[in-house]
């Protein structure tokens, strides 16, 4: 028990720490690589109290394809040389107070949530879903994936694949005068447009013009 | 303290939620820092749907923090989409230069 507090204390200051640098580093890049460091130290927590498979699937998603994303974005874009500016930018820089007050009202409000928080005692007993110790976190969770939540989950896939044609069609851009085979075109011509015989009279020729 | 208990990870939670909410207001660097802060928020909700699940013994939570996954990894790419649409026309992404609808 002594040891499984020492991992929480660890990972989580990592992770707070890493969270604070994601805003205010100076660094574009740093900032997607302290995201990196918070997404594993928060994995590292799932798959300490028990959720392995969200905690091997919260490393596949987000370290591997959503940070990947956002490094590859900020590569592009060529943001890494722009300054941070928080507090000595002249214009428009009224709304850091109210922001700032804002931020720590709701991080009390939350608090004050936990601390006065308690579950009914026989909550547990109304789920329908029990997570038994028998089978595995991801054995029981795909039991309860495919069976209770199929539609929503086709529903997400649905989502994914919205998503996917959105950023195709956002990002695609038509350049003109570039030149590109239509197959269409190449399959659909027929000989008639194509060859012409003509009847050459001798000593005459064939005019060729057009 | 050395029996970690939910309200640690709720408290773990609160803090990573209230420094996503800090990073959207205070960003003046650029729009990619919000869209990262947006995603320290949802990773704060995961972590209280994970620990909710796991301390009721009710499997629920993890599915839906599976749901709030796909959901996060839609809105990266098309967020981050609509990013490089704006750059190739307006040639900046900060924030303060970003003042096309007057608002």
């Amino acid at each position: 028990m002594i040891a499984h507090a020492i991992f929480f204390y660890v990972f989580s200051i990592i992770a707070i720490i890493s969270a604070i640098m994601v805003t205010a580093s100076k660094n574009t890049v740093h900032s997607v690589f302290f995201l990196i460091l918070d997404f594993i130290s928060i994995s590292c927590l799932f798959i300490m109290i028990g959720a392995e498979f969200l905690g091997m699937i919260m490393l596949i998603v987000y370290v591997g394809a959503v940070a990947v994303l956002f490094l590859f974005v900020v590569m592009m874009l060529n943001v890494a040389q722009q300054k941070n500016q928080w507090f000595n930018s002249e214009e428009s820089s009224g709304h850091i107070p109210i922001g700032l007050i804002i931020s720590t009202i709701i991080f009390f409000e939350l608090i004050i949530v936990v601390g006065g928080w308690k579950y009914k005692p026989e909550l547990s007993e109304l789920s329908t879903t029990q997570a038994s110790n028998e089978i595995s976190n991801t054995h029981s969770l795909g039991q309860v994936l495919y069976t209770d939540y199929i539609h929503v989950f086709q529903i997400s896939g649905m989502i994914l694949l919205i998503a996917m044609i959105g950023a195709i069609v956002l990002t695609f851009r038509q350049r003109a005068g570039v030149k590109t085979q239509s197959y269409l075109k190449q399959i659909s011509r027929e000989r008639s447009e194509g060859v012409e015989v003509l009847d050459v009279p001798s000593n005459k020729g064939v005019k060729i013009d057009d | 303290m050395t029996e970690i208990g939910l309200g640690h990870y709720l408290t773990l939670g609160a803090v990573i939620f209230s420094i996503g909410v800090i990073g959207i207001f205070l960003n003046r660097k650029n729009i990619i820092v919000i869209l990262m802060s947006i995603e320290l928020i949802l990773l704060a909700v995961n972590i209280n749907l994970v620990s909710f699940s796991i301390y009721l013994g009710d499997l629920t939570g993890q599915v839906f923090t599976l749901f709030i996954l796909t959901v996060a990894a839609a809105e990266a790419a098309i967020g981050l989409a609509i990013i490089v649409v704006y750059y190739r026309n307006a040639g900046t992404i900060r924030v303060e230069e970003i003042d096309k609808l007057k608002g």
